[in-house]
């Protein structure tokens, strides 16, 4: 094992993906010089222009460029810089990619990867803060990931990397500096499979991306008021490992789901409502969500943090869930 | 590189092999044979026919709603299209597209798309990997005048222009976007005219003279052969039918609807063929006799294909990752 940090998990496995399958090329506004979060730093001197290749600001045409790429044997990675750009390319990812293989009777594969950073905190305003995989995962045939730690952010995107279906890749940009551990050697993380980033008996915490790490932190808080959270990371947000949800519902008896992206039509909502259908009786206490208000994201940091959710959200929920007195 | 006289024939034959199966089709719609629309391609086959001339078997067309002439003149097979047509389980597709998605890799159909301007940067990728796998394989992407004011028409021809893309991007202008006029859509009426602003060569030709549209697209060809980017080739053309089949058409007046079939490129063509020597009047019977069969054969084999069990509805939405 050794130690990494998140941005540098997924440079990793974009150089290891890239030295393995000749296939691999990685193409978006500005990736040869590495992007705004240096994510593709380094790639060029390595692999060259004709794989790391930076497109024109042409959200739409390298979209489905890659797409076509795609259903011709390569295996392009497209990085988005922003996921509040992926809204302009709706009509190949959403029309097209996302139905090529069924529309044309099974004929077409399309791995094809779209890298790109989510989420708010660092006063980008309006249009670099969404949080939007809940539209993604909407759509049947592609597939949303979205890793919280350098582990699985390295073994997921070689797995999408490997995938034959379009992977929607989704990193908060306040994970990049998050530190963890990985193997030394070769390894992937299975799509469609969540991972139990803390056991606990009392409740289960569904969390994604930066909300896992305010779950454990919240989970600390917990413990210490003598409330045992178990805190479930789908990693994968479609397809959902419902199977592990409703398993920690079914021990603990009672949920909270927390995410960034805007509460109402979520995941939450999602996760809330497998829970309700397989494991109702289950439960001791309503199922808490929590996410940001129906509300764009403002630019001015006390108005960001006034909307964004925290670990202490999610503490209060868990503890309100459990009947535990809530701190003010 | 000239065309042979026996591919002149076989020319012939393919525009023939599209306008009476198309004929048919919209026949069986009105009959009620055919579910959802069908966007009938008549009137327009001298385009499809006149760029696959120069396409080999592994070069690649795509296209639109009104794109199974494209698809036919490429090669692919007549009756597993019709059969697609009716939603069937031999469709080229198991019934899952229909008429306005359709793709046959084998036969370089990448395939069509229900979304105007929908498939051009999807071609266009497919055009960046033959580049990028050094073949001279080269991509021809078909769309109308009205999906050259949606934007993945300019983002797709500024991008195949900058990577110097082997893609032909030829436009029917047909003087229509659905139900409206291309005067009342845009002020630019000769849409090659917007190859300027992307630095490629635009390209305008009469879109009902077959031979006309094969030698402007061998030209472009050529150019996307040689590693010279792409081309934009306007080919002015009719459509016979409305948008689709059943579209009353009140948008259109009668004159104007008799005197876009004046332009019928089959009889003018099959006249070139019989001044030259290359047709006798019995050799165009027995052409036509030969096209009569196959569309008769389509018929027999789609009407004869099961539709698919209702079980497939749920197959093929994602692969099997090893």
């Amino acid at each position: 094992m050794k130690d990494s940090r998140y941005i540098r998990a997924i440079s990793e496995g974009l150089a290891e993906e890239l030295d393995r399958d000749g296939n691999v090329l990685v193409l978006g506004e500005d990736v040869v010089e590495g992007g705004p979060f240096s994510v593709t730093k380094g790639l060029v001197g390595r692999f060259g222009t004709k794989r790391i290749r930076n497109t024109p600001i042409s959200e739409s045409a390298f979209m489905g460029l890659a797409l076509g790429a795609a259903i011709a044997g390569l295996r392009p990675v497209v990085e988005v810089m922003f996921m509040d750009f992926l809204t302009v390319c709706m009509d190949p990812l959403v029309n097209h990619a996302a139905k090529m293989r069924y529309m044309f009777g099974g004929q077409y594969s399309v791995p094809l990867v779209v890298l790109t950073a989510a989420g708010a905190g660092g006063g980008a305003g309006p249009h670099h803060s969404q949080s939007l995989e809940a539209w993604f995962a909407h759509i049947p045939g592609l597939k949303v990931i979205m890793p919280s730690t350098p582990y699985d952010a390295k073994g997921l995107l070689k797995a999408a990397i490997r995938d034959d279906d379009p992977v929607i890749y989704v990193y908060h940009k306040g994970l990049l500096r998050q530190a963890g551990q990985m193997p030394e050697k070769d390894f992937t993380v299975p799509i469609g499979v969540a991972d139990i980033k803390r056991e606990g008996t009392d409740i289960t915490i569904v969390a994604t991306g930066l909300a896992v790490h305010q779950a454990l932190s919240a989970a600390v808080g917990l413990q210490e008021a003598g409330v045992s959270a178990e805190v479930v990371d789908p990693r994968t947000i479609s397809p959902l490992d419902t199977a592990t949800i409703v398993a920690s519902v079914k021990k603990t008896g009672r949920l909270v789901v927390a995410h960034e992206a805007v509460k109402g039509f979520g995941i939450g909502a999602e996760v809330a409502a497998v829970v309700a259908e397989e494991a109702l009786d289950y439960l001791d206490a309503p199922i808490k969500r929590i996410g940001l208000p129906s509300t764009p994201i403002p630019f001015s940091p006390t108005l960001e943090a006034a909307l964004l959710p925290t670990a202490d959200d999610i503490g209060r929920a868990a503890r309100e869930a459990c009947g535990v007195a809530v701190e003010q | 590189m000239s065309l042979s006289g026996d591919k002149k024939v076989e020319m012939y034959r393919s525009l023939l092999l599209l306008r009476k199966l198309e004929e048919k089709t919209v026949e069986m719609t009105m009959a009620g044979q055919v579910p959802g629309w069908l966007h009938s391609y008549l009137g327009q086959e001298a385009v499809a026919v006149g760029v696959a001339a120069y396409l080999r078997l592994d070069d690649f067309v795509a296209s639109t709603h009104r794109g199974r002439g494209h698809f036919l003149a490429k090669g692919l097979d007549p009756n597993r299209l019709l059969a697609e047509v009716l939603g069937r389980q031999d469709g080229v597709c198991g019934g899952k597209g229909g008429e306005m998605h359709m793709a046959d890799w084998n036969v370089g159909v990448i395939g069509s798309s229900g979304i105007v301007g929908g498939i051009l940067s999807t071609a266009t990728g497919v055009a960046f990997a033959c580049q990028y796998r050094d073949t001279d394989r080269v991509v021809a992407c078909f769309f109308g005048d009205a999906a050259s004011n949606q934007g993945s028409f300019h983002e797709s021809l500024n991008l195949a222009s900058v990577w110097r893309l082997p893609i032909l991007f030829v436009c029917e202008n047909n003087g229509y976007g659905e139900f409206t006029r291309q005067q009342d859509a845009m002020r630019v009426l000769d849409i090659a005219t917007r190859a300027q602003a992307y630095d490629i060569p635009g390209v305008i030709v009469d879109g009902d003279d077959v031979l006309a549209v094969a030698g402007a697209a061998a030209e472009a060809v050529g150019r996307a052969r040689s590693g010279e980017g792409p081309t934009l080739l306007e080919c002015k053309t009719h459509r016979w039918s409305g948008h689709y089949t059943g579209d009353p058409q009140d948008y259109r007046s009668k004159e104007e609807l008799e005197d876009c079939r004046r332009a019928d490129p089959i009889p003018r063509f099959r006249g070139y063929l019989i001044e030259s020597g290359l047709l006798t009047e019995e050799a165009v019977q027995k052409v036509e006799a030969e096209v009569v069969d196959a569309v008769a054969a389509a018929v027999e084999f789609a009407l004869n294909s099961p539709l698919p069990p209702p079980e497939t509805a749920l197959a093929d939405v994602y692969g099997v990752t090893q």
